[in-house]
Order: structure tokens, then C-alpha cells, then sequence
């Protein structure tokens, strides 16, 4: 255990760790180019540290700091698959770190064209019609996927339509994304048997509401790591009362070449290119959610967007049924030149062997996990599966939480828990390809000394961790007493 | 190059272990309707260093900005990065991490977002700031949807000296969302405040400006505030050039109640604009209606209570809320904020406002030469910080045309924003323009009259 104390409580008045320009224009009283009444009164109270310090300091944060690169990641769901360096070398180039948004298209040819090809290549990646690739993650695809719904449909005079399905095993993202777009929800079952979609439950839905549906959203495989293969029949019974079906890529991992959301019936689709291609995840971001849409809704995407013709490249404005824009400039392009370099990195076989081998690993990985714990839906998954921590809670007094951070002791990340909601002290996990064999046989067997500890010594599992930089943190206390900033003389949350 | 570690011999011996043939059967679950029974119809892969030789070509098909001189601000600033920034927010267990679920082995961003979160209060002068979100204008549209309140409906009264992109973005959520955006013009460069005062009513939910405005001048936001206050409207302050906070007014000193904005100028790389780094901070008393990540200090739970840090408030957010929750918000721009973080650590008490000092004087000057060429004027005479707008004795269209002639690249023509401003350019000057590159820009300005 160890502390290291914050960037405010270190160095002393008179340091600093950058130097500026040189003031090499003549000057004039700042008062007489800004108002007295529009000036600051106080600096700002920055800390006043040497470079040494700055130095030490976030590297000791980053050294308190758990990511890919330290270990095993099986964060189910989240796609924590190795984040390629070569991708990070190729968004440092000054050519694409160093241009500006507005500067003159003659200017930045290479930028358009990469946009232009990435929108290509996740098209026929999605089976799509076409794609933007503004959204800067992907709750925020979902948002715009939604908005682009809600405009068609109001287009064919159908704005009354306010209901979005959801299934209860969903993202949270997708109620919230629903109710930002001024939808309400309606959540659909799943079947306890197949772990996809309860059929009667959106039947009885579709009835119920018929007209009124606007759009189902939907993950397949779903979070259960399920491919639903009712998809089509799904599909056609929505479409059927004039919804859209939005698809939801948090796990598109499990589908690079081997299916298409295009053709399995989706309107809308985005992409999590920090999951899916690669590209780091920083953290908490920045991600990218790009979306895709069938042919009727491409009049309604956010412009501008990328065209080629014989002059080069350029942005073309968006049509006058355009929803407008969801961010400013062109979505998260330093995201993109990672995603790009890495579809251009793996090429068509290479993309379907990165679906392959995160399904392979999986599956492996649940047939080893097997004998300890109850498996949810005990039947070949896709990239992700669900145990349940029930038995070991019932008979050991342990729970999914226990479990997972007493994982954190053996120098791994926890999967997911207590989601997806519908399983009991739920650990979701999810290997990805990027793993060795020796990995997935170590977690196996880490997972079953901790069954065995939770049987043998339960306080050991229920106390854990006990190697971190500091031990279980009280979660309560800080809800209850928020302690969002440091201040000057301020005592420490107690 | 694949990035899959196991070999296929490798992979077989574990199809094996399942008592399977080959991949083929774990997807049987997929139905044959669905199954694409062809090769994607991507380009064949590229090994390292054919992909670099090719994405190297592709970079240097653009200008960067190292390689010519620039005057563009316009919603985003250069400003010169410490070389300790990238080497320290590059460091892989930032960069490859995921948000913190499990603080006990996630310290280290926690504990960075949550000095983020005070230096971002320090600068606005405000009580408490989140964790970050995808860009300044989504910010903005989170404030305004906060100021609204659950439902959603209302009206926010916005100037148009807001970054015209930044209100495109306000009016397509109004659309979904179902309130409505009222937008008041300005007058000589800063919002009418006679508009202004006849747009605020008893019902509108937040009034929307930006300091320095679009057009580089300086809001006279204490006016703006009382006009703002004087029905139960939030006031809110749009950032984009987080440097002006140096030597301008704080928003928590006029008043504001939430300010919005952009800092991806502070330690990130500009990258066409994006990754950004939108921020959002406001007084105490809306922090329970925060959108986003905000990180807490707590202490352990076992008998030492050493201090440490954990995402907190979390019933605000959609994985606990779903359909009630304050924002969809999931992915944020944590690696920016470390950025800017150790960006402003690095510059510190006396740097931060150095910085603001360099850039309005070195604006200034630029715009006292370009001012003195016959037939360039200032298009406004508000006091501004370091962009201001040219009216030029030519079309900005031909004025590009010069610039391109001589290589450089101007400002930003506002024409494409603001119709009927066609000889209206918008020039920035950042600390990381010299006097020279500034005399080169009047000497391309002066050929132009000759």
C-alpha cells in the first residue's frame, strides 16, 4: 500500500516546468486592449511545480495505473484487445496530428482521403449503404442513429411514432440514448431457454404497440456473448410494423467477416472503433462510434461528408433533410487513422481471423471455467460469455465482486459485473483474440484457486485485494460526502 | 499483420480441447441467411513497414502546421506543447486502460481526472468540474439539457456570437430532443444586449454565450449576467480558447453558472479537430445533475482508511439510471484530460497567465499592422484576446488564393458562417507565432492592395 499525494501538495511558490516564447512584439498596457471589468482578478491557483516533479509525479500515477500493456483485460463487452503500436506511430505523424480543421482543402488531401476510404471499407465491413463517421463514441452513434430514425420517419408523416424496444440484457447506453433522442422505452424479454430475444415478448410488443414503435436496438451477438438467430424473423416482424432496427456494435468483434449487420436486416449501425479496431481506449477515451445506414436513411446523416471526384478530394455539404450536425469538425479523426491503420494492418483475412480467434478464445475459456462455475447459458458463444458467481455467494458467502477483486491479487483486470442485468452476480468476460493460450489456461487456473480460497478461506476472497496500491475503497463515503476537487487547506475525505 | 498470437496449430489443439474440427463449428449458431460467403472487399493486408511507407505519403499530402505558418483559430488554437506532456500521457498503462471500474488498480487516471477536475474549477473559477466530455459543443448541449431538466422542453436563448458550428450541433439536438433555440444577433462584434434583454423571458431555461466570442471579442459578461438572472434561466459561458481564462475574468467571477467549452489546445495534438476535450464546470449546487464520469475522493474500507480515489455519483449515470439518467454519456476523452492536466501543472500559476499575456499581445500586434494597410480594416472595434476579424479590400475567397500562392494559410473566411460577410476574415495569433511569421502575413496582405 502506498500513496502518492497530489500535484497541488507538491513543490513550492516561484516553480514552473514549461517556458514560454519570447514576448518578440511591442507591447501595450493590457488595460487599454480589455476592459478593467473584464480582467482577472486572481491568477488562476495552479500548482507551481519543476519539471522533475511533473516528471515523477504522473509517471508514478501511470506506474498506479492497470492497462493492456500490464496484463490480462477480460472486461466483457469492452473489447480490451492489444492496441497495436505501429497505429500510434501513424496518428504522431505531424501530417495528421498537425492540421487544422479548417484549413483550405487543397491543404489536406491526405486527410480527406483517409475518411473517404475508412467510410469504404466499415460500409462493406457493415453491409451499409454509407457511413459517418462523426460520432465520437458510441453512445453518441447511438444518439445520432436514433436522430436519423426519428427524421425519416417524420419524413413519411410518421413523427408520432415515440417507442423504442430494448432488450432487458442491453447497454445502458441505449434507454439513455433513447430518452435523449425523446423516446420512451419499452423492454423486450430474453428467453431464458436461447438467451436471444423472447419471441412471444416482442410479439406481444409489436401487437400492443404496433404503429408506435419506432425502432427496436439491438446487440448481436448480445451481451450474453449470443448470436440471436432469429435475427431475420426478428427483422422481418419489426419492419412489418414500419420500425427500423438500430444495431448496437459494442461486440462487432464476433462478426468481422463472417456476417453483416446489413444483412441481417439492420437500418442503423454503429461502430466502437476503440473496441472493435484497436485503438486504445485512453482510459475512458477518447473512443469513436461511427455509423452506418441503409439507403433510405442516408439523406439524413450529419454532413459534411467526404467525395472524390477528378479535382481530388473534398467535403460535400449535407442534403437539405440532413439532421445537421452532432459535434464540431469531422468526428474523432486521430481515432480513425488508428482504425484505419489497422483494417489496412489485418486486410480481409486478417479480419475475419481476429472474429475466429476471439470466438475460439472464448469458448475456451468458458469450457475451462466450467467445472468451478455455473456458465448462464451453458452453449457455444460468440466473443463473450456470462458466469454466475450465485453458487459460490449461496454456499461461500462470496460474491461476483469478491471474485473479481481478488482477481486484481494475480496481476489481472476483472471481467465485467453484476451486468447484464437478467444473470445473478454476473461476471462477464470476454478473452478477445490478442491472447495466448497460456493466458486463458492461467486465468482458468487463478479462477480456480479463488473457488477453492472461497470454499477454504472465504475472508481472504471477501477482504481482496491485498497486493493493489491501496486496498478496497469505500464506495459510500464517497457518494455520501462527494469530494470532487482539492482545495487550499482543505482536509482529506475521512 | 495480425496481431492474433496463437498459432493455427495452436488454435487446432484448442478446437480439440472443445472436441471440435475447426472454427466453422462454433458458429453454428449464425444462419446460413446471414453468413457473407465471400472475403470482405477490403485491400489485402499490409505488413509494418509498407503500411508505414503508405500512411507516411498519405500524411504528407497534407500541410501540417509545422510546415507552414498558420492563422487559424476559429474553435481550435495552437498552442505550443512541453515536450514532457506527450512522454508522460503516452505512457502505455494510460493509454491502454479502460474507465476505471476497478479503482484499486485504476489509481493513477483517478487520481489524474481528479486533479483534472480542480485545475479545470482553478481556471473557471467555478466549485466543481466532471470528468470531461466528447467536445466543446456537446458540452454546450449538455448544459443546456441540463438547464432544462428532465423532459426536456424549454427554450435557451443563444447569441450568435456562439462558434457557428457549436450552435448547428445545439439546433439538430433541439430537434430530437423537442426544445427550442432562440438565437439573438450581435452588434459591432458582441451580442446586442437590447436583443438580448428582449429574448430573455420568466420561462427561457439557460442563456448561452461564448467568451471570447467567434469573432475574438470580449463579451461584456457582467451585463450579459444580470440580463441572464433576471428570470430563472441558467447562464452559461461557452469556452473555446481556454487561454483567454489567463487573463480574462473567470466565469465563477461574473457570474455564470456553468461554463462549457473546449480545452484540447492544452497538451493534445490538434489532429483535424479531433479527439477534443470538452469540459464542464459549474457551481455546487447542480452537481448531482452533472452529465458524465466525475471521480471522488474516498478512503479504504479496511482499518487503514488510506486516501484514495473512485468514479462516484455513479445513480446519475446510464449504466445504473438507463432511461432516467443524466446524459447517455459512456466514453469520455480521459487520455486528453491527462494531457491537459499535465499541461497546465507544467505551466503553472506564472505560465498560465504568461501564456494569456503572449497571445494578447502578439494578437495585437498583428492587428495593428494589418490594420495600417490601405484598404484593410477592422471589421469591429469590442476589445478582443487573440483573434479578431479583417475586413479586406477583396473577397476572402481571393484572398486564400494569395495565400496559397504564397504558401502560408490565412484565417478563416466567415462568410461560410455568416452570410453577407464575404470580405470578413478571422485571424488568430497564438504565443506560437513569432514576429516574423506575423510581418510575413502583412507583407502577403500588402502585395495583395499593391
Amino acid at each position: 500500500m502506498s500513496v502518492e499525494t497530489l500535484i497541488f501538495e507538491k513543490g513550492a511558490p516561484g516553480r514552473r516546468a514549461a517556458s514560454m516564447p519570447a514576448m518578440d512584439v511591442p507591447t501595450g498596457p493590457l488595460e487599454e486592449m480589455i476592459p478593467g471589468s473584464m480582467l482577472r482578478a486572481e491568477p488562476a491557483p495552479l500548482p507551481e511545480v519543476s519539471e522533475i516533479e511533473v516528471v515523477r509525479h504522473y509517471t508514478h500515477l501511470s506506474q498506479r495505473n492497470f492497462g493492456v500493456d500490464t496484463g490480462f483485460y477480460p472486461l466483457g463487452s469492452c473489447t480490451m484487445k492489444y492496441n497495436p503500436k505501429l497505429n500510434e506511430d501513424i496518428a504522431a505523424l505531424p501530417g495528421f496530428a498537425r492540421i487544422h480543421p479548417l484549413q483550405p482543402e487543397y491543404s489536406i488531401q491526405g486527410a480527406i482521403e483517409l475518411i473517404y476510404e475508412l467510410e469504404h471499407y466499415l460500409a462493406e465491413i457493415s453491409g451499409m449503404a454509407r457511413i459517418t463517421l462523426q460520432p465520437s463514441a458510441g453512445a453518441h452513434g447511438e444518439l445520432t442513429g436514433l436522430m436519423l430514425i426519428k427524421a425519416y420517419h417524420q419524413s413519411q408523416g410518421e413523427g408520432h411514432r415515440n417507442l423504442v424496444i430494448i432488450p432487458d440484457n442491453a447497454h445502458g447506453t441505449n434507454p439513455a440514448s433513447a430518452t435523449l433522442a425523446d423516446y420512451r422505452t419499452v423492454e423486450v424479454k430474453t428467453d431464458a431457454r436461447t438467451g436471444g430475444i423472447d419471441m412471444d415478448s416482442l410479439q406481444a410488443i409489436l401487437e400492443e404497440h404496433g404503429n408506435h414503435i419506432a425502432a427496436i436496438m439491438m446487440t448481436n451477438p448480445n451481451t450474453l456473448g449470443l448470436f440471436d438467430g432469429n435475427i431475420v424473423e426478428i427483422a422481418r416482424r419489426v419492419h412489418e410494423v414500419g420500425g427500423q432496427l438500430y444495431y448496437d456494435g459494442a461486440n462487432a468483434n464476433a462478426v468481422l467477416g463472417i456476417t453483416r449487420p446489413g444483412d441481417m436486416g439492420f437500418d442503423v449501425v454503429h461502430f466502437n472503433l476503440h473496441k472493435t479496431c484497436s485503438t486504445p481506449h485512453g482510459g475512458g477515451g477518447p473512443g469513436a462510434g461511427p455509423i452506418g445506414v441503409s439507403k433510405h436513411l442516408v439523406p439524413f446523416l450529419p454532413g459534411p461528408l467526404p467525395a472524390r471526384d477528378e479535382r481530388g478530394y473534398h467535403w460535400e455539404d449535407a442534403g437539405p433533410q440532413s439532421i445537421g450536425k452532432v459535434r464540431a469538425n469531422t468526428g474523432n479523426f486521430g481515432v480513425l487513422v488508428r482504425a484505419y491503420t489497422y483494417i489496412r494492418s489485418n486486410g480481409p483475412d486478417g479480419l475475419r481471423h481476429v472474429a475466429e480467434s476471439a470466438i475460439l478464445n472464448a469458448n475456451y475459456l468458458k469450457h475451462g471455467l466450467a467445472s468451478d462455475y455455473e456458465i448462464a447459458y451453458p452453449i457455444t458463444c460468440q466473443h463473450e460469455f456470462v458466469v454466475s458467481a450465485q453458487r459460490q455467494k449461496e454456499e461461500y458467502g462470496v460474491t461476483a465482486l469478491d471474485i473479481a477483486k481478488r482477481l486484481l491479487d494475480f496481476g489481472m483486470y476483472a471481467p465485467t459485473t453484476y451486468f447484464p442485468l437478467i444473470v445473478h452476480e454476473a461476471l462477464m468476460i470476454e478473452p478477445t483474440e490478442t491472447e495466448t493460450r497460456e493466458t486463458l489456461d492461467y486465468f482458468v487456473e487463478i479462477m480456480h484457486q479463488i473457488n477453492e480460497e472461497a470454499r477454504t478461506q472465504p475472508e481472504l476472497v471477501k477482504t481482496a485485494p491485498h497486493t493493489t496500491v491501496v486496498g478496497r475503497l469505500d464506495q459510500a463515503l464517497a457518494a455520501r460526502k462527494p469530494n470532487l476537487r482539492w482545495t487550499a487547506g482543505q482536509e482529506a475525505t475521512r | 499483420m495480425s496481431y492474433v498470437p496463437n498459432t493455427r496449430e495452436e488454435q487446432q489443439a484448442m478446437l480439440e480441447r472443445l472436441g471440435l474440427s475447426s472454427t466453422e463449428d462454433l458458429l453454428e449458431t449464425v444462419p446460413e441467411e446471414v453468413r457473407l460467403r465471400r472475403p470482405l472487399d477490403l485491400p489485402a493486408a499490409l505488413s509494418e513497414p509498407d503500411l508505414k511507407r503508405l500512411l507516411s505519403a498519405m500524411a504528407a499530402r497534407n500541410n501540417n502546421i509545422d510546415s507552414t505558418i498558420s492563422f487559424l483559430g476559429a474553435g481550435t488554437y495552437d498552442h505550443a506543447i512541453p515536450s514532457i506532456v506527450p512522454h508522460l500521457q503516452r505512457r502505455s498503462e494510460f493509454v491502454t486502460s479502460y474507465t476505471p471500474y476497478q479503482p484499486e488498480v485504476s489509481q493513477g487516471m483517478l487520481q489524474a481526472i481528479y486533479e483534472f477536475q480542480t485545475m479545470v474549477c482553478q481556471i473557471t473559477g467555478l466549485d466543481i468540474a466532471n470528468a470531461s466530455l466528447y467536445d466543446g459543443s456537446t458540452a454546450l448541449v449538455e448544459a443546456v439539457l441540463l438547464a432544462m431538466g428532465p423532459g426536456g422542453r424549454g427554450e435557451v436563448v443563444v447569441s450568435t456570437g456562439v462558434d457557428p458550428q457549436y450552435r448547428r450541433v445545439l439546433h439538430t439536438y433541439a430537434f430530437a430532443r423537442g426544445f427550442t433555440v432562440r438565437e439573438v444577433p450581435t452588434y459591432n462584434g458582441t451580442t446586442s444586449l437590447e436583443e438580448l434583454d428582449a429574448a430573455v423571458s420568466p420561462t427561457t431555461a439557460a442563456v448561452v454565450i461564448q467568451q471570447p466570442n467567434f469573432f475574438g471579442c470580449v463579451e461584456d459578461a457582467r451585463a450579459i449576467e444580470t440580463i441572464a438572472h433576471k428570470g430563472k434561466g441558467i447562464f452559461v459561458t461557452a469556452i473555446t480558447e481556454p487561454a483567454s481564462l489567463g487573463i480574462l475574468a473567470a466565469p465563477g467571477e461574473y457570474g455564470a453558472d456553468i461554463a462549457v467549452g473546449e480545452m484540447m489546445s492544452f497538451g493534445n495534438t490538434m489532429s483535424y479537430g479531433a479527439p477534443a476535450l470538452g469540459f464542464m464546470a459549474a457551481q455546487q449546487k447542480f452537481m448531482r445533475l452533472l452529465p458524465g464520469r466525475l471521480v471522488g475522493q474516498t478512503v479504504e474500507e479496511g482499518p487503514e482508511k488510506q486516501t484514495g480515489y473512485v468514479l462516484t455519483l455513479q445513480t446519475r449515470e446510464q449504466h445504473i439510471r438507463r432511461e432516467r439518467a443524466t446524459s447517455n454519456i459512456c466514453t469520455n476523452q480521459s487520455l486528453l484530460a491527462v494531457g491537459t492536466t499535465i499541461f497546465l501543472a507544467a505551466l503553472g500559476r506564472q505560465g498560465f497567465r504568461e501564456l494569456g499575456e503572449l497571445c494578447v499581445q502578439k494578437a495585437h500586434y498583428a492587428y495593428r499592422q494589418i490594420t495600417a494597410i490601405p484598404g484593410f480594416s477592422a471589421a469591429f472595434s469590442a476589445p478582443f484576446f487573440d483573434e479578431f476579424v479583417i475586413k479586406a479590400p477583396i473577397s476572402t475567397a481571393r484572398l486564400q488564393h494569395h495565400f496559397e500562392q504564397a504558401g502560408i494559410i490565412g484565417g478563416y473566411p466567415l462568410v461560410s458562417s455568416y452570410p453577407g460577410m464575404d470580405n470578413c476574415m478571422l485571424f488568430c495569433v497564438t504565443e506560437t507565432r513569432t514576429k516574423e511569421d506575423i510581418d510575413t502575413l502583412v507583407s502577403v496582405l500588402k502585395e495583395v492592395q499593391a
